[in-house]
């Protein structure tokens, strides 16, 4: 039977799009090149994040926060949601400066999530952090899920509602003839009146068979993991000025990372960790909390991510042909929106518009005007 | 320690040893790296401090490596022990930690030598204190000269049990029992292999000159068990097993078990080279040609990490994969490559001429064992993983070993998935019905052995590629 909606990659964005639509009464198919969540939906740190967002995902983002809260509404799981808070801390006079700036702005557009505090609030929050810092950005409603549960709750959940998702099913080839998107993969020929592109890193090869090309650089960015360590810190910890993301996890172990990026051979999709970027990630770590240094780091990995020139992502129709619609670029912070961007796709293809503004991720943006 | 090197060998055994004093003999700059304090690997462990009764005890063959150490010590000039190697690349970056410094060091070619560890098989109650590795125990009694005070029970399956039991009687402990889980049918199953196994008939009239000793000694030795339990509540209290459709039960207070070893590979692993599963040997290893070389350009595997041959086959497979290193070292042309290969492939060949045989003898019985594990046996023994979790787990729809670590976080502790690593494959494809390699093999994420915060922020940099 044809699906009324076929979506390229099982990922967070392609379950989510699919849970939407199918509360809406759809008829989807999800087909995914490997196994669901194996890429970085699976893999990310799993930051639920609202601070020191790009403008344009402000909005996106406050309503994603607001889903989070009652994710088990949504998908019959708590996702091993935490909202503990994340920081952003201040090591100096200029950082918090910087800092100041921003929650300004953000006061300035309406929003009132960001708030700075002062350093007796921070230590007051973090009793560990090294005695140097001196405030920091803070948004209280913020936390972390477990990704690879919270790929496998959406999935399920649109699973419960009819959706069929394909794994090892690699789009090589998409056409449009009889007013049907007609696709092909080495398992079998599939067709539907819709079409969804949420392949990740790898949905610039899809935006090139509908006749777009888009500025989409694959990175695999870093990740390291501790052993387990007595519960010592409750907000995810960020720096002004260094590339830091910080938290310990549900079960006591750290998660490091901080955007330094692993070497990547795209073709094969095999990543080697760069000791030497991982060294900056450690060192951070071990001057913000000296009495981390004797820590275990145990495991470290490597995701691939699509990262878009201006780091957000692409989000809406297709500008080139009817009936496709895309949603990727998520530039290592779309874990945290992926609930939002569900509704969002499912308003632009049954109801022709997106509620929340959208304008800023249009995929010609990056085409040159005149 | 240079940043660069022409060679490095990884692992200081049989393997590692033979391919080093080849490598100094024609005179190629290399390292080689080994997390032991000492030369000799496991086999020939703390071998040049071992003195006269110690030796006799550990047998003819220990000493063997003797011979193999004087000539190492005679040439070898970057010999770094108490050396952890944790991270392995396709570029040939090697990530270590040597006397607490981490450092990365790039090689033209790297031989990994790191030898074989025990084949983790989980059975009711295999997590109680009091019960162990029968290797751990034959590291006590190597290095420490350590005897377990009370009577003990050895269970398992394979050739080095019989081994450690000849050499607990010898060093004067008392063995209760000696349970030998290898099926019966096996021994039809190897008989095809027998006239081959001839050639290398030192083994077998070994395994029947431990018996011979055993019986003597008087140690009961019970073949066909099967169904073994460890038994007790907050440690072990007794061994219970299956023989000849009975159940019986011994009280005990330490059980050793042995169920054959398998190849490290968690360095290649890390490195991306291919591995299979070897259904006769029932593990993975690296992918090799027969010179040993990996899927990557640049890396070798000789010795048991390669695929179980033993001490001997070791020895000459760590040559002819220091001599193909050579080669592409450009030290060599093909020709002179053949040539000074030639016999140690010979005897080589003579040497694993016994291996099918003894594949085919000590089978264990894996996949049953898989498929009789309780569900609230615990498989991944860092973060508590039940059979039950992962066959559920499959069940609802995480296909692979991968996608069942994601969930249950099977593997995911400080061993890395060492210990769980083919217990999770077995128990993939059995619920699912498909083959082990299908279920596949967790993808490596290193630091191979663990490392600090500060030592990675310490790191000093070698050659970038
Ligand atoms: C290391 C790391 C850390 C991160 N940390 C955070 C964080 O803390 N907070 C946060 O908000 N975000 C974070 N992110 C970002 C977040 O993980 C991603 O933005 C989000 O998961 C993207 O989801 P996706 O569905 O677009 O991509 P993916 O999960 O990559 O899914 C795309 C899928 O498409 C499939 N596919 C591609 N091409 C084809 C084809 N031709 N045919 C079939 N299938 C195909 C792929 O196999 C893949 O499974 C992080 C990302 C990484 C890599």
């Amino acid at each position: 039977m044809t699906p009324d909606v076929l979506i390229i990659g099982g990922g967070l964005m392609g379950a989510s799009t699919a849970l939407q639509l199918a509360k809406r009464d759809q008829k989807v198919l999800v087909l995914e090149k490997d196994a669901p969540g194996r890429h970085a939906s699976g893999v990310n740190a799993g930051g639920l994040r609202q601070l020191n967002r790009h403008p344009a995902e402000i909005p996106l983002t406050v309503e994603a926060a607001k889903l989070w809260r009652n994710i088990r509404e949504l998908v019959d799981s708590d996702c091993d949601a935490r909202f503990t808070g994340q920081l952003r801390v201040a090591e100096n006079h200029q950082d918090l400066q910087l800092l100041q700036q921003r929650a300004d702005l953000v006061r300035s557009l309406g929003y009132t999530h960001e708030t700075i505090i002062d350093r007796d609030e921070l230590f007051r929050l973090v009793p560990v952090l090294s005695r140097h810092c001196v405030g920091a950005l803070y948004c209280r409603e913020d936390g972390y899920a477990r990704p690879y549960h919270t790929l496998t709750a959406f999935r399920r959940k649109a699973q419960s509602l009819g959706v069929t998702f394909l794994a090892g099913n690699k789009v090589v080839g998409v056409e449009r003839t009889n007013d049907l998107w007609q696709v092909q993969t080495p398992l079998g020929h599939y067709q539907a009146p819709i079409l969804v592109n949420c392949a990740g890193a790898w949905a610039n090869q899809i935006a090139k068979a509908l006749g777009e090309e888009v500025p989409l650089t694959p990175k695999a960015p870093m990740l390291m993991i501790t052993e387990r360590l007595p519960p010592f810190i409750e907000p995810v910890l960020g720096a002004a000025s260094r590339k830091l993301s910080f938290k310990q996890m549900q079960n006591g172990t750290l998660l490091i990372g901080g955007a330094h990026l692993a070497r990547l051979d795209f073709g094969q999709e095999r990543t080697e960790i760069d000791w030497g970027k991982l060294k900056e990630s450690a060192a951070t770590v071990t001057a913000l909390f000296p009495q981390l240094k004797k820590v275990r780091i145990v495991r470290t990995w490597a995701g691939l991510e699509a990262f878009m020139p201006d780091n957000i992502p692409v989000i809406g129709p297709s500008s080139t042909l009817e009936h496709a619609y895309h949603a990727f670029g998520f530039s290592a912070h779309g874990f945290q929106l992926s609930p939002i961007v569900g509704i969002i796709m499912s308003q632009l293809i049954l109801d022709g518009k997106s509620q929340l503004p959208i304008d800023a991720f249009r995929v010609d943006r990056f085409q040159k005007k005149g | 320690m240079d940043k660069h090197y022409q060679l490095a060998i990884i692992g200081a055994g049989p393997a590692g040893l033979a391919a080093a004093c080849l490598a100094a003999e024609h005179d190629v700059h290399f390292a080689l790296l080994d997390e032991q304090p000492g030369p000799g690997g496991q086999i020939y462990r703390s071998i040049e401090n071992v003195t006269g009764h110690k030796a006799k005890v550990l047998g003819e063959d220990y000493l063997r490596g003797r011979q193999l150490l004087e000539d190492f010590r005679r040439h070898c000039k970057h010999y770094f022990p108490n050396t952890q190697v944790w991270s392995l690349d396709s570029q040939r970056e090697i990530g270590l930690t040597h006397d607490g410094q981490a450092r990365t060091i790039r090689a033209e070619q790297v031989l990994v030598a790191g030898g074989a560890m025990e084949r983790p098989v989980p059975f009711p109650g295999w997590t109680l204190p009091g019960v162990m590795y029968a290797g751990a125990g034959q590291i006590l009694l190597k290095s420490a000269g350590l005897v377990p005070e009370d009577e003990v029970v050895l269970a398992g399956s394979g050739p080095l049990l019989l081994l450690l039991a000849w050499q607990y009687c010898r060093a004067g402990v008392k063995i209760k029992a000696l349970l030998d889980l290898t099926p019966p049918f096996n021994v039809i199953r190897a008989l095809p292999h027998l006239p081959r196994a001839l050639k290398a008939h030192h083994y077998l009239t070994k395994g029947l000159m431990f018996q011979r000793e055993l019986k003597r000694a008087g140690v009961p030795l019970l073949k066909g068990v099967s169904e073994l339990r460890a038994e007790g509540e907050k440690r072990l209290e007794s061994v219970s097993f299956l023989q000849r459709g009975q159940r019986a039960s011994i009280p005990a207070t330490l059980l050793l078990t042995h169920f054959g070893v398998i190849p490290h590979i968690w360095l290649t692993q890390a490195a991306g080279c291919r591995h299979l599963w070897d259904q006769e040997q029932q593990c993975w290893r690296p992918q090799l040609d027969v010179w040993g070389n990996t899927t990557i350009e640049g890396i070798l595997v000789a010795g048991d990490g390669a695929g179980i041959g033993g001490a001997r086959a070791a020895e000459y497979a760590g040559r002819i994969a220091a001599i193909q290193a050579l080669h592409a070292l450009g030290r060599l042309n093909t020709n002179e490559r053949n040539r000074l290969a030639e016999d140690d492939r010979k005897l080589l060949a003579t040497e694993l001429a016994i291996r099918p045989f003894l594949e085919a003898y000590f089978k264990v019985p894996f996949s049953r064992m898989m498929t009789e594990v309780p569900d609230e046996t615990i498989v991944c023994r860092c973060e508590e993983v039940t059979a039950g979790q992962i066959k559920r787990a499959v069940a609802e729809g995480h296909t692979d070993s991968n996608q069942v670590k994601f969930f249950t976080r099977c593997g995911m502790g400080p061993c890395q998935g060492r210990q769980c690593a083919n217990a999770v494959a077995q128990l993939v494809a059995t619920t699912r019905g498909i083959p082990v390699p299908e279920a596949g093999l967790y993808r490596g994420r290193p630091p191979v052995t663990p490392l600090s915060l500060s030592q990675l922020s310490e790191l000093e940099q070698g050659d970038q590629a």
